[in-house]
């Protein structure tokens, strides 16, 4: 069986609509964390398959600067909901909703 | 250095009092009193000193050529329209700036004396510079846009001066019915502009000459608005109200600036644009008699006011009403004549009647003068000097100057208007006597509390016009002094011009006397003269103008021999009965137009106020303003500020553009 391009841009679409329910139903902000990482990562498994299939570099080339960029992200993001757990016990999203109209 | 390269330095004569109200403006406070007084009476000497010159030098060129139009630079260039800032010497303007700056040097001298001791000193000391200096540029402009400049510059520094003491409101009233009333005229001049240049293409005034004829189908267009603009700038019916309010000012202001200069400003732009006054007959007849009517109605007014400058004030209207009638009649060299005449007594006698104010601690009422001849003998000197001139006595400035405006009147077969003028005469000669007795003659008044209450009348408020006078020079009430040199030298210096002020243009033109006529025939050369059928009949009617102004004197005495009644009337007064109390409200003109104009224009302006702007206008915004807050109150409960909502949002919002794009094929 041939592993095509399709293989891979199915799987990366799974993994995204799972990213994406995942944040809309869990309340943890950490799993909704992961969540996100998970949307973003889909996104790059996307890239490099169509950097593979049409024998482009750039896409390869995006998703270098897509880690680089999520990394800091993952440090602002985790030192935030650190800072919300000290604060409070628990990191439920629910909870946080301080900026409302 | 020949006449022409010495005139093309005309601009220093306004650039000198122009200078000296920047530094005063910037610096006066530092000068401080006196010094910045002398800075601004030296700049004005010096400015006629150069006025001297200029006429020295436009003497010295033949009579065709008097007319020399210095360099300038463009000012406005627009399309077709071009304007440029030159100057104009001739002996029209020549013989304006030598009475500008020479009468305006003895009231600059005599302001530093009358003016002691206020706070601000300095300011009044700059704003008479900067009415100098507009006054200068609006007779010495080439065309009619630079005199406008000029004329719209004595118009702010008349607004500024009358309402020098802003502190009391009847001043800051006048000041801004002076300005307003002014504005009228104003709007005239600025439609005769705007139809002369439509008619000739352009407005210098060397246009004026046989080019003119091309305007002779708006010729009565133009000069009736010209004359809309002289009517509000010299105080003629219907727009003389704010003459008698501008008294407020300080004195030296209401000699300078409402009886010798800017008054005379209409006067002269009539007789600059003489040549559509020539063309049309309809708008002459008018100008004469708008001119004789004012100067009827003002000295009847003047017969019962009991201010002493408002007297004054009322026969300034009067006089200019004859310089107006004179110009109707085509006798322009006669206007002029007794616009110089009217510059000197009218000056000394404001600056003689300031002297009597200062004396008496800030009295205006004549009810409580008298008796001052013993307490002030050069102030009473000059008054009678003024006071003969004025009544037209032989052989004072003004007998000649008003006995040439009637012979020329009755020359030209106007017997109407001579009757008229020559009734005037005999009020003038009344009134004038009347306050001179008033305030000179024994028995004094102003000792005893007895008079009357003093009330203002025909004012636009019933205010005590000497209530709450700042007190720039309050002295203890005592005896009444003399003033200081300063102002008594001007004074004399006055009084020996009104005495001897008629000798400019004695009738005698085969004898070569009418000095002033002949200086100014290259202005009027296009006009034609009147004159006398006989030298019989003119002496006749000088002999009748003497008699008219020896009775009205006399008539005057009798009544006043007593000065008032015992119980405090004025014999006048009695003898008028029911018509008093309308002369002294000026014939109730002023509370017409109050009701009449400024009663529809409030009201107008409450409706625009209350109902258009707040009901509507802000009405709309306010409208608006509610409508947003009613939808934002909704639109802000979107946001919960729970992250799930605005994920989900996000992928319903991704989730929407993918099928637009997908139904639309967009991929």
């Amino acid at each position: 069986m041939e592993i095509t391009p399709s293989y891979y841009l199915v799987l990366a679409a799974m993994l995204f609509t799972i990213g994406a329910v995942g944040l809309l139903v869990r309340r943890n902000t950490l799993v909704m964390f992961m969540c996100v990482e998970l949307m973003l990562n889909a996104a790059n498994l996307t890239f490099v398959t169509f950097a593979k299939a049409l024998d482009d570099i750039g896409g390869q080339v995006i998703v270098f600067f897509t880690l680089v960029v999520a990394a800091a992200e993952v440090a602002v993001g985790l030192a935030i909901i650190v800072a919300i757990f000290r604060r409070r016990q628990g990191v439920t999203a629910d909870d946080i909703h301080a900026l409302e109209g | 250095m020949d006449a022409h390269d010495l005139l093309e330095l005309i601009w220093i004569i306004p650039a000198l009092p122009a200078a000296g109200a920047v530094v005063l403006l910037l610096f006066g406070r530092r000068l401080g009193e006196p010094t910045a007084g002398w800075l601004a009476t030296a700049l004005m000497a010096l400015a006629f000193v150069g006025s001297v010159v200029a006429f020295v030098a436009l003497l010295g060129l033949d009579e065709e050529e008097r007319a020399v139009v210095s360099q300038g630079y463009t000012w406005i260039e627009a399309g077709g329209f071009a304007v440029d800032l030159r100057f104009l010497v001739d002996p029209l303007s020549v013989t304006m700036i030598l009475f500008v700056t020479g009468v305006g040097t003895l009231i600059h001298l005599y302001s530093i004396g009358y003016m002691h001791g206020d706070a601000r000193f300095s300011r009044f000391f700059a704003y008479l510079n900067l009415f100098a200096a507009s006054m200068l540029v609006l007779v010495l402009g080439n065309s009619f846009l630079v005199t406008f400049l000029g004329w719209e510059g004595v118009g702010l520094c008349s607004y500024l001066l009358i309402s020098f003491w802003f502190e009391r409101n009847t001043a800051a009233v006048a000041g801004k019915k002076a300005f307003i009333t002014n504005r009228v005229g104003d709007f005239g001049f600025m439609l005769a502009m705007f139809l002369i240049f439509e008619k000739l293409g352009t407005l210098d005034y060397a246009a004026l000459g046989d080019g003119a004829q091309a305007a002779r189908g708006s010729a009565t267009a133009i000069a009736l608005l010209l004359f809309v603009g002289a009517v509000g700038k010299s105080a003629q019916l219907p727009l003389h109200v704010w003459l008698p309010d501008a008294m407020e000012g300080p004195t030296p202001v209401s000699a300078l600036i409402h009886a010798a200069t800017m008054v005379t400003a209409g006067v002269f732009l009539v007789a600059r644009a003489h040549v559509f006054f020539e063309m049309s007959d309809a708008a002459a007849t008018t100008v004469a008699w708008v001119g004789v009517i004012t100067a009827l109605f003002a000295a009847t007014v003047a017969l019962v006011q009991n201010d002493i400058k408002r007297v004054l004030a009322y026969s300034t209207i009067s006089q200019l009403g004859y310089m107006f009638l004179a110009l109707g009649v085509g006798a322009y060299g006669a206007a002029l004549f007794h616009m110089v005449t009217h510059a000197f007594f009218k000056a000394l006698l404001f600056l003689a009647a300031g002297s009597v104010i200062h004396g008496l601690h800030d009295e205006q009422d004549m009810r409580r003068m008298g008796g001052l001849r013993r307490y002030m003998p050069i102030t009473g000197a000059v008054f009678v000097v003024g006071w003969l001139s004025i009544a037209g006595v032989f052989p004072f400035s003004g007998f000649w100057s008003k006995d040439e405006i009637l012979a020329k009147v009755w020359f030209d077969g106007q017997y109407a208007l001579w009757v008229l003028g020559t009734v005037t005469a005999f009020l003038t000669a009344f009134y004038m006597t009347r306050q001179l007795r008033l305030v000179f003659a024994e028995p004094a008044r102003w000792r005893d509390g007895s008079t009357p209450p003093l009330v203002v009348s025909g004012g636009a408020d019933d205010e005590p016009l000497a209530e709450a006078v700042p007190a720039h020079h309050a002295g203890a009430a005592g005896e009444p002094h003399e003033s200081p040199w300063t102002m008594t030298l001007p004074l004399a210096a006055l009084a020996l011009l009104a005495a001897t002020g008629g000798f400019l243009n004695l009738p005698f033109a085969d004898e070569g006397f009418e000095l002033l006529t002949e200086w100014l025939h290259p202005v009027f050369a296009d006009v034609e003269e009147i004159h006398p059928t006989s030298f019989l009949a003119g002496t006749l009617l000088s002999l009748v103008a003497l008699a008219i102004a020896l009775t009205g004197i006399a008539a005057a005495r009798a009544l006043y021999r007593r000065g008032l009644e015992p119980d405090g009337t004025d014999p006048g007064v009695r003898r008028l009965g029911a018509a008093a109390p309308v002369l002294e409200h000026a014939y109730y003109l002023d509370d017409a137009l109050a009701a009449g104009v400024a009663g529809p224009g409030r009201r107008a302006a409450a409706v625009l106020a209350d109902d258009v702007d707040a009901r509507g206008v802000d009405g709309a915004v306010n409208g608006v303003a509610a409508g947003f807050r009613v939808l934002s109150s909704g639109l802000r409960r979107i946001q919960t500020g729970y992250v799930r909502n605005y994920a989900l949002g996000l992928v319903f919002g991704t989730v929407v553009l993918l099928a637009w794009f997908g139904t639309r094929g967009m991929w």
